[in-house]
């Protein structure tokens, strides 16, 4: 079959364009009076997994904030959209409705609201901002009990208030079947792996993988340790510092950076 | 609508109206129950007088005893001076420039609720009361049953369900009917627990109270249903001086629900109800209020001043009294219900959500008198303050010098939103026998920023995660009330927190 490369050229564009899911470019950000994001630019396309990895201090959970539109980190330059919408515009509830979830580094507890009532407020509220149906107490209760299952969660521990008692790795189990059950297209993971002893690290990388390596579905882990990527393989690692992406590349980077440090990494870039 | 309406008709209109009362409990925007209906009213002349007492009590075809009771109170009252000693700030009220009587026309005898003006149901209906009343009026079977003795206005209008009562032995009654029927009973305990000088407004009620209801469950009795009233300001200008009586006999057991909403009005309200209870040895008295009476507008106009008497007597041993409180109503909420434990081994507890916003004052708590051996007591009381407004627990936990091995625990938390409105604890602990065990535990918190980030990141818009946050704060309390109240009670906290936040 023939076919000219003016069209070949056309097709492609057109592919990259339909897969781009997120697209961050030349973002600042200040928290309070400080810039602590400087310009930074990511690409992540549908179906890709990227690890973000970086020294303590150089901006990873800001750029988590950032994107999930946690008031008083403010974008001051630059722009970062979402399956094409502008993200920067968008109220925090809806972004988590178009799609993003953050797995927070430290989760936060709400006495007095159980697991249960609180993810199924959330993703009824999600599901209403995409005008879906509600899910009746019944269906949510079956997908409940099958994404705790998947991250071996005690449904006792669902019933029990939002993190409130848990331990570090408890909760950071949590946070993994909360995402299962709201099902985002993109999952941004700040330092998910740590707090976790080598069992719950398997359980939880697996988590990852069964929820969201899918073609349709993101993922961009931010971590310390080369553990977690052994288990969910990125396909793309940046290292982070400063407030910029300063070098990227593939798995092999993660390595790299295990031996080398940060330090080295970053001055060379 | 006329009596000739089919049932099947009805049936239709209830489901209609049903559909607009739930429209009107989920419907989020400003006062919810801000209307006035359109019934006729018969009105006491303005003012207040011997002569007002002796109309009130003339209108209800009153024995002679309860008039004299009525004009030694009102004597008492002229000679009282109005209390200030609560944080409230409390604007003059001309007691001259109101009416203390208002009854809907008398219309014949009616057997059952299908009977009452659709107007008046219709005004139940937007009240929301809750799904399962609803069903248990619309005739549904197998339905819960709630027993609703209907107080409109000041006249009670129907009591539904007064056949399966009586067969248990219970009465229940509107006060008024039962200071005819029951004379004796009513005599022997009304102004027991709530002296008739207690404190300016409670003499107040006695010379003026309207209507209200009346208890008695005899020996041995499980009530078979949880009993509910619905008390609603509906005429311009007229205090509500409601008198609630509640006798438990030996090993009775009762739960009652209160409930209630005014309509939107400029000029202030006064409510000054008294609430007495009496449970023997053995016997158990579950008390659950939601109080919705207008609060004013955001502006801190109108609204109701609240000023409640409520107390209970533990006077046989074993015996329990059961207080809880969702109050998110009122202009001024003046109101500590109090268990007065002199029955060894009885039990006391109080469990409260307050909540204030925009221009509100509330100032509420409990007293627990300790006078038996082996009494315990236990306070939790959740405080929320939102925009200009000022919410205060005050409590007292109080053991005499015969009270051995008494308990008492008291968890106070506050929850503030925003930085302009005020919370304030205020415990006195008074213990003449040193065999007793206090604690206290008080918490003042606001709802923190992680906490907000954390349920918006996960679909939540600023509104539903401040309810969300709040009714968390407030579960303790909120899972004492009965399961219908509970849900009314959750949004209720929803509604009046709107414009609270952004
Ligand atoms: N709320 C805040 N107020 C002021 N400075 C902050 C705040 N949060 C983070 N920072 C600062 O921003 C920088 C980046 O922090 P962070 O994004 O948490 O880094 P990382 O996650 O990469 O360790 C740090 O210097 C930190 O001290
Ligand atoms: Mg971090």
């Amino acid at each position: 079959m023939t076919i000219s490369t003016g069209v070949t050229h056309r097709l492609k564009n057109f592919e990259l364009k339909r897969n781009q899911m997120l697209k961050i470019e030349n973002l600042h950000a200040t928290v309070g009076d400080t810039e602590i994001l400087k310009g930074l630019s990511l690409e992540i396309n549908a179906g890709e997994i990227h690890a973000i990895m970086g020294p303590n201090g150089a901006g990873k959970s800001t750029l988590a904030y950032a994107l999930g539109g946690r008031p008083g980190y403010e974008a001051t330059e630059g722009s970062a959209s979402f399956d094409g919408q502008d993200l920067l515009d968008m109220d925090p509830h809806e972004r988590a409705a178009a799609g993003i979830f953050l797995g927070f580094q430290y989760p936060v507890e709400i006495p007095g609201v159980s697991n249960l009532q609180f993810l199924r407020e959330s993703l009824n509220a999600q599901r209403a901002v995409r005008g879906e149906e509600a899910l009746n107490g019944a269906e949510f209760i079956k997908l409940a009990k099958e994404k705790a299952a998947l991250l071996k969660m005690d449904m006792d521990m669902l019933k029990r208030a939002v993190n409130v008692g848990f331990s570090g790795g408890e909760k950071k189990r949590n946070e993994m079947v909360q995402m299962g059950i709201l099902d985002p297209k993109l999952a941004i993971l700040d330092e998910t792996d740590s707090g976790l002893d080598i069992d719950a690290l398997r359980t939880v990388g697996s988590g990852i993988n069964a929820i969201m390596r899918k073609p349709d579905k993101a993922v961009l882990l931010i971590t310390h340790y080369q553990r977690l990527l052994d288990e969910v393989k990125p396909d793309f690692v940046h290292v982070l510092a400063a407030g910029r992406i300063v070098k990227t590349g593939g798995p092999e980077l993660a390595m790299q950076l295990e031996e080398e440090g940060y330090e080295a990494i970053a001055e060379a870039a | 609508m006329s009596d000739s309406v089919k049932t099947s008709d009805y049936d239709a209109e209830r489901k209609e109206m049903n559909a607009e009362a739930q429209e009107a409990v989920d419907k989020a925007s400003t006062y919810e129950f801000g209307w006035s209906s359109d019934i006729e009213q018969d009105f006491a002349p303005k003012g207040l007088n011997e002569d007002t007492v002796r109309f009130i009590s003339d209108k209800k075809g009153e024995p002679e005893w309860m008039l004299d009771w009525r004009l030694k109170a009102f004597r008492m009252w002229e000679k009282m001076e109005s209390p200030d000693w609560a944080k409230l700030d409390i604007p003059m009220i001309d007691y001259q420039d109101a009416y203390y009587y208002a009854e809907p026309k008398p219309k014949e005898k009616l057997g059952s609720l299908d009977e009452v003006d659709p107007e008046i149901l219709r005004v139940y209906e937007k009240l929301g009361i809750p799904i399962e009343e609803q069903k248990v009026l619309a005739g549904v079977e197998g339905a819960r049953k709630v027993a609703v003795d209907a107080v409109f206005d000041s006249v009670s209008v129907a009591t539904t369900f007064r056949k399966e009562l009586e067969d248990a032995g219970v009465i229940f009654r509107s006060i008024s009917e039962a200071i005819k029927e029951y004379p004796d009973l009513v005599r022997k305990y009304l102004g027991k627990v709530v002296p008739m000088r207690d404190n300016y407004f409670a003499t107040l009620n006695c010379a003026v109270f309207s209507d209200g209801t009346f208890v008695y469950i005899p020996k041995g009795v499980k009530c078979p249903m949880e009993l509910s009233t619905y008390f609603r300001i509906n005429a311009e200008n007229t205090g509500q001086f409601e008198r609630t009586l509640i006798v438990a006999d030996e090993g009775s057991y009762v739960s009652y629900l209160e409930g209630c909403t005014a309509p939107m009005r400029d000029e202030n309200q006064l409510h000054a109800a008294v609430v007495e209870l009496v449970a023997m040895d053995d016997a158990e008295i579950k008390y659950s209020t939601v109080q919705n009476w207008y609060p004013g507008d955001e502006n801190g106009k109108g609204g109701i001043y609240n000023f409640v008497t409520k107390r209970g007597l533990c006077q046989g041993k074993n015996s329990k009294i059961s207080w809880t409180q969702v109050e998110t109503g009122s202009a001024v909420t003046w109101k500590y219900p109090s268990c007065v434990l002199n029955g060894e081994n009885s039990v006391g507890e109080f469990y409260s959500v307050a909540l204030t916003n925009n221009y509100q004052q509330a100032d509420t708590g409990t007293k627990m008198i300790h006078n038996g051996k082996n009494t315990r007591s236990t306070i939790i009381s959740k405080g929320i303050s939102a925009g200009h407004s000022d919410n205060t627990y005050r409590g007292l936990v109080r053991v005499g010098p015969n009270a051995e091995n008494v308990r008492n625990f008291t968890q106070c938390d506050s929850l503030l939103l925003g930085d302009q409105s005020g919370a304030h604890t205020v415990p006195y602990i008074e213990v003449k026998n040193p065999t007793a065990t206090i604690e206290h535990e008080a918490t003042t918190s606001k709802i923190s920023d992680d906490q907000m980030f954390y349920a918006q990141q996960r679909g939540l818009d600023e509104e539903a995660a401040v309810s969300l946050i709040v009714n968390g704060f407030a579960k303790e309390v909120l899972k004492e009330l009965p399961m219908e109240f509970a849900v009314e009670a959750q949004k209720l906290l929803a509604i009046s927190l709107e414009g609270s936040v952004g």
